[in-house]
């Protein structure tokens, strides 16, 4: 009609999530808040140009709540290893993924 | 927010502002988004408070609009206010006030520029010879024309026919208060309040008797940011910023928006109209926009002036529903006529959003 539209805002209202999966990621998983996303893992890995699958990304979902898009990128994780190598904090980030994944997944079971 | 720790932010930015003696210089384009502003500004600060305002009609842009669309030099603009401040000079003054938000950041820009570089400002003095055989002098205090309003608002609150006060209830209006980004944002010692959480029109809402509402995306820009407009291709970036603005505030149900800018006012009114189109959703009560007004238009209308004659009825959205709420009288008859009674006609309505 006008030739331009409107897009959805980012904002987000951490009053609308439940924070309690990544608190209890944060309390099993305490490397959760030691990256300083810096994008090494991103950098490096071999999934990312295709898929978009960045460690980086996925921590940052899961602190906004945004639970579906951070699966969505992680289902595209090979579990090679090679973020684990660079990190320069030295996360075990493949362990870090699969202790998500449990959580996640076990949450879901409920 | 808290207010204590407000007011401390608030007393460590106050600026001294002369109370008389100015030199004004109007907008590029108020006069014709909201025609009645300046004219009231004028008429408040002459006839109601008799003070000395002069203004020149040698006075031209400040070249800020394509200085921050990127089309004109820095150097250009600086001859362009150089060329300002010698038409102040020659009027004999030395208090020089802007109506434009990004005129007065233009200027303060420049001067702290010309004071960190005194050699641009020598270069600068030659070109303005070269170009117009013209001399001048900085002006001892610079204002944007805002300052001067919250300088008077007590004044203008003891002359007030009305307050922001709802008549039935007699609760506070729920007021939401939109700075220009280039008030205080590049230079935040320069505006009144800082740049967080400027008190300019805080002030004038607490003096009129208006509520403040603080709601999280209050410093977001109101989307005009010159270039996410003036390029077609990024009006779709523009409107969406003033939808973030109209998404955060919606729950705090405000009663109307004031401004002290140009541009905000003008699209904060159209772009609800736009909204209301695009998604069929409107965010004042009952179906109609939230009212926009500038801070002269707010003066007038508290000190009485009729809101036809302060040019109310070139809003898009609909004021009648807020002057009924404060008791403002008017004649809805009036409202599309202009000087000597004669009809401006009627502009088409539109489809989702109440208007009259």
């Amino acid at each position: 009609m006008f030739g331009f539209r409107i897009s959805p805002s980012s904002a987000i209202n951490l009053d609308n999530v439940s924070r309690d999966r990544f608190s209890e990621l944060c309390r099993i998983e305490p490397d959760a808040l030691r990256c300083m996303a810096c994008g090494s893992c991103s950098a490096t890995c071999p999934a990312a140009e295709f898929s978009g699958m960045s460690v980086r990304k996925v921590l940052l979902y899961l602190q906004r709540g945004k639970e579906e898009e951070a699966f969505k990128i992680m289902n595209n994780c090979m579990l090679c290893g090679k973020c684990t190598m660079v990190c320069p904090r030295g996360i075990n980030t493949r362990h870090l993924l699969l202790t998500i994944c449990r959580i996640y997944e076990k949450e879901d079971r409920r | 927010m808290i207010y204590q720790g407000k007011q401390k932010i608030w007393s460590d930015y106050q600026k001294e502002i002369p109370d008389d003696h100015w030199f004004y210089v109007r907008s590029c384009i108020r006069q014709n988004f909201f025609p009645g502003s300046e004219k009231m500004f004028m008429e408040i600060c002459r006839d109601v408070l008799k003070k000395d305002f002069y203004e020149t009609e040698h006075h031209t842009t400040c070249g800020g609009i394509a200085y921050h669309c990127d089309t004109i030099p820095q150097e250009t603009a600086m001859t362009i206010v150089a060329r300002q401040f010698a038409l102040m000079t020659e009027a004999g003054y030395e208090n020089y006030v802007a109506s434009c938000i990004t005129s007065f950041g233009n200027y303060t820009e420049i001067l702290e520029t010309w004071h960190e570089f005194p050699e641009l400002e020598t270069r600068i003095r030659e070109m303005l010879w070269k170009a117009c055989r013209k001399e001048f002098k900085i002006p001892k205090y610079l204002a944007h024309a805002s300052d001067l309003i919250y300088k008077y608002r007590n004044e203008i609150a003891e002359k007030a026919k009305f307050r922001l006060v709802n008549k039935e209830t007699g609760e506070p209006l729920r007021v939401v208060e939109h700075i220009g980004c280039h008030y205080s944002k590049m230079f935040p010692s320069k505006g009144i309040g800082g740049a967080e959480y400027p008190y300019v029109l805080a002030g004038m809402i607490e003096s009129w008797g208006g509520s403040v509402i603080d709601y999280p995306e209050r410093r977001h820009c109101c989307g005009y940011g010159f270039r996410q407009y003036h390029v077609k291709a990024n009006r779709g970036y523009s409107i969406s910023n003033t939808h973030k603005k109209f998404e955060s505030m919606e729950p705090y149900k405000p009663d109307m928006i004031i401004t002290n800018c140009p541009g905000c006012p003008y699209f904060l009114d159209r772009w609800q109209y736009v909204i209301s189109e695009m998604e069929g959703k409107t965010y004042g009560q009952n179906g109609y926009g939230i009212p926009v007004f500038t801070y002269e238009e707010v003066a007038g209308l508290v000190l009485g002036y009729d809101p036809w004659d302060l040019g109310l009825q070139l809003h898009q959205v609909a004021v009648e529903p807020l002057l009924d709420k404060i008791g403002i009288e008017y004649i809805p008859e009036d409202k599309y006529k202009g000087l000597n009674r004669k009809d401006i006609l009627r502009p088409g309505l539109p489809a989702n959003m109440k208007c009259f």
